[in-house]
Formats: structure tokens, sequence, C-alpha cells
């Protein structure tokens, strides 16, 4: 396979995989600004830009904090090179660099999905901008599927291995923003806010009926740090990307006979979250933890360039 | 055009109320579906091509940067006779071609004949004194071949242009297969229509065997300027049916006059490169240094035999407007015959008699650039206005040498779907022709051009032109059908 196409292959995966979590973002947000008791509401969008830590780029885009505006922000910008809109358009150009190696329904999702973004500049209200990230979410969704039906190759490893790497940061960023600056001063910890920004951060990474499977007790934050960073039956937490991202790289190592520097830090990554405890990490600060997650993923995403000549 | 009556591909003469027989079937379905199933069928064609990101960019056209070409639901029909009569043509046509070419940068006997003022060649900009020597693997040089064909009666085909460069649209040739296939499926019950999806597996053959001696299992390779290019939808189309790499100059380095492409496993050598992109941009080193698109060290490797290119560099001579006229005296000094396929009458503005007869009658001829192309830089006579007239003559005084003249032809109609309702529109053709070590071949269908708005005659898709499905019937045609439906058992109790 050309370096080229790898490259763009990973991108792709990490575009598309963006959108989504943005989309999700948004819609988990949208939720929690009704829920809210009045006018708590800016406090949800605050977070929402604090998560994709766009708070100097809205901040310096003379807008207000409010649904209208960060909602529009976060989807349509086309100036946010963080926008679902961007993100599609980068997904976009990726896909079409390495068209040859994608079947017409992957394709078709992408495409899809941008011609959907493509040239409207408003959002709406909350209907329908709900309405707008469910569509999103939607052809991601079928992007996966389409991928999964895909001959089990490189293509489908570096696709996969680009929504791995993404995933884990996004789940990253959505656990440390909102432990560190949501709750309102003058709130009590395990008051309704608490729990709705709680809640929300499980309904983000779909897994509010997951955490009723797997814990027994009510929701409390040391479960929802559990979930999300140490089960690997949780698609999203760190746990399972960090062990589909080792997964992917074996694939391609067995197949390519290419290994070295991002397989090393992909397995010594996975041993120590096997061992992690939510009760140690809370102890020690999840925040430093999340940061240093993060660090250590983005040198990965730079090994695994270098390992297979992204160039 | 005059008061002169086109010809029509389905209903045989102009005004006729019924088609021409063997097309009959088609006759009935166009009565039997309403107009707004058409519509429907059309439009969901286009939807459908709109999703697929079937498009292509408009230069210096930034509001619709992509644009899909419209797609017309009735197909434009050959007859099997008239197909083979045709391929017989075309296929004399690009064996002369390709020995037009093997001469002008070997031997120049054609020169030395007196055939040709040798001025056209050495003067013209499309002649490549780089490449002068080098012979491409196997002598072949204009491997894929899309000759613009145009028809004014039932066995009157002229060809109107031959590229031989990097000819596209065989993607829509495809595509309005597909779709028709999806949309119609009862006009294939009724027409036995050769089959086009075999093109991508017939191309591949023509690279493989081109190959250079000696290499067992070539590596074949579509090279593309990249996607911001307007035909990147057929360079991925192809790479992609053809189950080969697509790639961009940056993927390629040439060591040692052999060529390698970047992998995530390392280096893969290449052996033979389908290239989309023009020669000027090919290799900085030897073209244009200016070029960004281009492999440094590419015609080097292509010289030391380690490589081939298709189509070969330097092949824009054969299909320059100059040149063209001559290609009747080119297709008889190489192939002993008259040719099959005749040329548009055309006057050749450097002769001085020729000018002369174009200068007095510019108001009813087609005056183009022989650099000109995609339609523009033309003059159209009948519909020019005065103004524009006057303007040409001047420059074709100042300079007649960059001009040659046409008549305007009566071009064939097929009905198309208008506002109106189904009315005649002309329409040009575009057959691809492949030649490989092994042969010449020339697939069952092609790309019919059709002119939009009624009475134009300009085809192209960067002036608004559409596209149709083109069926080649295989021998028998319909009739063999009907027989097996009903005619066979009258015929037989009647007898």
């Amino acid at each position: 396979m050309l370096s080229r196409t790898a490259s763009s292959l990973y991108w792709l995966g990490r575009y598309i995989e963006r959108a989504d979590f943005i989309a999700r973002l948004v819609e988990a947000t949208v939720r929690l600004d009704v829920l809210s008791p009045r006018p708590a509401g800016e406090a949800a969008w605050a977070s929402a830009l604090a998560v994709t830590e766009t708070d100097e780029a809205f901040k310096a885009s003379g807008e207000t904090v409010s649904q209208q505006h960060v909602a529009r922000f976060l989807t349509l910008d086309i100036t946010h090179p963080g926008s679902i809109v961007r993100c599609l358009d980068m997904a976009r150009n990726n896909a079409k660099a390495v068209r040859t190696a994608l079947t017409r329904e992957a394709w078709t999702a992408i495409n899809r999905a941008w011609l959907m973004f493509n040239g409207r500049s408003s959002p709406g209200g909350a209907m329908a901008t709900l309405n707008l990230v469910e569509a999103v979410k939607t052809e991601a969704r079928g992007f996966e599927g389409a991928i999964h039906r895909m001959l089990r190759n490189q293509t489908t490893w570096f696709i996969r291995l680009g929504q791995a790497v993404e995933r884990a940061d996004n789940t990253a960023r959505l656990l440390d923003v909102k432990y560190h600056l949501l709750l309102p001063e003058g709130e009590r910890v395990g008051g309704v806010v608490d729990r709705d920004q709680w809640t929300t951060i499980l309904q983000t990474v779909s897994a509010v009926t997951a955490y009723r499977w797997l814990y027994s007790e009510g929701l409390k934050p040391a479960n929802v740090i559990d979930l999300l960073i140490a089960r690997p039956e949780l698609p999203r937490s760190l746990a399972a990307s960090s062990e589909e991202t080792l997964e992917i790289l074996n694939l391609l190592a067995k197949r390519t006979g290419l290994h070295g520097e991002a397989d090393r830090m992909a397995r010594m990554r996975q041993s120590r979250l096997a061992k992690t405890r939510s009760g140690e990490v809370i102890t020690s600060g999840l925040h430093q933890y999340l940061q240093a997650f993060n660090a250590e993923n983005n040198l990965l995403h730079d090994a695994i360039g270098r390992q297979f000549k992204f160039g | 055009m005059g008061k002169r009556h086109a010809f029509d591909e389905i209903m045989g003469q102009s005004g006729s109320a019924t088609p021409r027989p063997e097309l009959a079937a088609l006759g009935r379905w166009i009565d039997e579906t309403p107009d707004g199933e058409l519509r429907r069928r059309q439009q969901s064609a286009e939807a459908t091509f709109r999703q697929l990101g079937i498009t292509f960019a408009v230069y210096g056209d930034s509001d619709a940067s992509e644009r899909i070409i419209p797609f017309d639901i009735v197909p434009r029909i050959f007859l099997a006779d008239e197909w083979a009569r045709l391929s017989e043509g075309l296929i004399q046509r690009v064996e002369a071609i390709n020995a037009f070419l093997d001469d002008i940068y070997g031997a120049r006997k054609i020169l030395d004949a007196g055939v040709l003022p040798p001025d056209l060649i050495f003067g013209n900009p499309q002649f490549r004194p780089e490449i002068a020597g080098i012979r491409p693997p196997h002598g072949i040089w204009a491997h894929i071949c899309g000759i613009d064909l145009v028809r004014t009666g039932p066995d009157e085909f002229f060809v109107l242009e031959d590229n031989a460069r990097t000819p596209s649209g065989v993607s829509y040739m495809l595509e309005n297969r597909e779709a028709m296939l999806r949309l119609c499926p009862e006009l294939f019950r009724e027409f036995r229509v050769a089959a086009v999806d075999s093109y991508p597996d017939r191309l591949l053959e023509t690279m493989k065997s081109v190959a250079p001696n000696g290499v067992v299992a070539p590596v074949c390779v579509v090279l593309t300027p990249g996607h911001y290019n307007s035909a990147y939808y057929e360079h991925s189309f192809l790479a992609d049916s053809m189950g080969i790499e697509l790639v961009e100059a940056a993927d390629l380095l040439v060591d040692d006059d052999v060529v390698w492409m970047r992998t995530i496993a390392g280096r893969v050598k290449v052996d033979v490169i389908y290239r989309r992109i023009d020669d000027d941009y090919l290799d900085p080193l030897v073209f244009n240094p200016n070029s960004m698109l281009g492999v440094p060290g590419l015609i080097s490797a292509y010289a030391a035999g380690n490589v081939a290119l298709i189509n070969a560099p330097g092949n824009g001579i054969a299909d320059d407007k100059a040149i063209y006229s001559y290609m009747p005296e080119i297709v008889k000094f190489y192939s002993g015959a008259e040719p099959k396929l005749p040329n548009v009458e055309t006057w050749r503005c450097r002769e001085p008699q020729a000018l002369k007869y174009v200068l007095d009658h510019l108001e009813q001829l087609v005056v183009k650039l022989v650099d000109g192309s995609g339609g523009y830089g033309m003059l159209v006579g009948p519909t020019a206005t005065k103004q524009e007239i006057e303007d040409f003559r001047a420059a074709l005084i100042a300079e007649p040498h960059r001009y040659i003249a046409q008549p305007t032809l009566a071009l064939s109609t097929v009905p198309t779907l208008s506002d109106a309702g189904l009315s005649p529109r002309h329409v040009d053709f575009r057959p691809f022709v492949l030649m490989g070590s092994k042969g010449v071949q020339v697939v069952p269908g092609g790309l019919t051009r059709v002119a939009l708005k009624e009475g134009s005659l300009v085809v192209n898709s960067s002036q608004g032109g559409g596209t149709k499905d083109s069926f080649v019937l295989m021998d028998g045609g319909n009739v063999q059908r009907q027989a097996q439906s009903h005619g066979g058992m009258t015929q037989s109790q009647g007898a």
C-alpha cells in the first residue's frame, strides 16, 4: 500500500470519528441545557467549548455563549477547523484521495454527510440541531457498517486505527473537562446539576444503559470514571480504544511485517490500563492522569506515522 | 445549419413519426412511458451520480466547483452492422496513428515522401524533440484513443478529432450503462446490447501487454495530478475497477532509471504507468521545469526501456488540429488503402487558396484555432454576429497558419428529454480504441454527448452539454427476441 494512502485512510478514520464525537457532544449539551435550572444553560455550552479546547477560538469570534452561537460554531462554522462541517470536509478530502481503496458504500456515507452540511449556514433551534447531529451520527454509523463489510485488510485497519486513536483522545477530553469545570458555584456534589452532568457524559458515549448493566449502584462519579477509563467492554472507554489500537497494530504487523515503536508503546499502555483502578486514579488526580494519557496518545500517533512512513 | 434536416439516430429522417424499423421497440417504449416517469428516472440517475461524486470540476467557477454532467435517459443506438463498419474504420485509423508516431519520432519516411510539409511537424508545439529516437516498449504509442465522431446520415460518419493523449469520458460510458440497467431494465429485454463492463479488464490486459520485455508480473498504476483535477473521478474509477494503485507524482521516485512507488513496506518497482498528466507536466527535468505534478527522471527511465508510459509522450503531434487535415493522406501512406472513416472536409488557412475560400464563406463555416480545445477559440459562422465574423476575418488575415475551417455539418440528433417533453437534440460520439501488443480492439459502446439547447451544436460538458448511454446492438439485434416471443410461432405455423 502507498504510504500516502495509508496516511489518508488513517486521517479519514480520525476525522469521521471526530465529527461523530462533536455531534454527540452537541446532542448531549442541548439536553443538558434543557435540563439545567434557568439560566444555567450557558454553563453547558461553555463546557462543550472546553471539551473541544476551543473556548479561546470561540471568544475570538466575538459571539456570546448561547445555544444558538456555540451550536453553530461547533457544527457549521467553516472558519473553525474543529467544526463538524470542517471535519467532514477533511474526511471527504482524504476519502477522495483514496477513493480506489474504499467501497462505494463507505464513500457514499461520507459524501452524503458532506452534502448534507455543505452550504448550510444555521443549525436552527434545539429541535433542528438535534436532527442535524442525529443525521451525522447516522452517517457515521453507516460508514462504520460499510467498513466492516470491506475486505479485512490494511485498508480497513488503517481507518480503524485512526478511529481508535481519535476515540481515546475524545473520551479522555470529555472526562477531563467535565470533572474539573462544570459544577457551578454553590452547587453540591451529588446534587441535581452534578447528576445531570454525569448522566450527560454517559449519554455522550451512549453508555447510560451500559452503566446500569455493569453497576448495580446508582449513579456514582467513581463508577463513571471506572467505566470510561478501565472497562474494556465499553467501546469508547480508554481501555477498549487502547485494546483496539494494539489489536490493529498486531494485524498490520502480521500482514505487512512492519512493527516497531508504535507496537511497543501501544502494548505498554495496554498492560498499564489493564491494572488501572478508578480509585487510584481519583486519589492521585484524574486531571493529571488524563492529561498524561493524551500526551502519550499523541506520541503514539507520531510513532504510527513514522512506522508506516506517512511522510 | 441552414434549412438542411438532420438525420435522427432513432427516428431516421428528421420529422419522421415512426422510428427506424430496427428500433421500433424503442419507439414503443417512448410512447408507453409517460414523460413524468422518464423525468423521474432521469432525476434518480442524477441523484445517484451526485451521491457517488461522479463529478467534474469547472475551472474558475467557484460557485459550483463540482458539477455533475446532465444525463439523458433516452439511449442512442447503433445497429450491429453500423457498428461493424465503424469499428473497421476506427481500427484502421488508430493503426495509422501509431505508425505515424513511430515514423515521425524515428525514420521520418513520411517526410521524405513529401506527404506532409516538414514545418508542420518541426514548428508544432505538440512535437517533442526530447523524445525523438526513444522507442516505447513494443513500439506502441497510442494505447488508448478516443476518436470523436459525428454522423450526418445513415452511412455518413466523419472523424472530428483524434484524441491520442489522455482521452477522458470512459467512466461516463460505464456509469451511464449502470444507471440504464438499474432504471430501464425493460430496454435490455427488448434489445441485445453489447456489454461495456469488460472495459477495465481489457484496459488492464492492454497495459500488461506493453510492459517492458522480461517483466513477468508487471506492476501497473494510474498516475493522476490529484483530486483537484477535473477528471479525478475517472482516474480513481479506472484504478479502482482495474484493482491497481492510483498514484500521484509524489508517490513515485526514479532511482538509477527505475521507477519506484513509496509504500508502507518500502519501495515497489513500477512497470506500466497509465498517466493522466499532460506531457508538459510529466517530468520537470525534461519538460516544464516548474511542474510540481511531475516525476523527475521519469523520461530517462522511459528512454532506458524500464517503464511503459500510456499513452506515450509526444502523441500530441498525432491529434493536433493542423495534422488532422492530413489524416486521410497519413492513413493511405501507412495502410496502403483508402481511409474507411473520412475526415470532415477541412480548409487549411495556411494555404492561400483555402484561405481565400474561407474568407469568402465565413458565415457558413466553423473556424477553429489549431491549438484550441473545449469549444474555445472558435467561430461558428451561421450563428455568429457580424462583428464576430469581422473580428475573425482580421485574425485570419493576420495569422492564417493558426486556423482551420470546416463546413457546419447537420449533426445527427437523438430524442432527448427537455422541458417540453422529448425533442431532437444534436449529438456526437466518442468510442474508445485500445491498442496493446496483441492487437487493436474497439469497446462496443462509447460516450454520446448531447447539446441540451435546442438547435445547438456545442456538446462540450464545460459548455453545458450532457451525456447519454450508447447501445451497440449485437448481431440479430431485437429481431431474434421477437422471433422467440411471438414471431417464431407465427412463422413456423404459417410456412
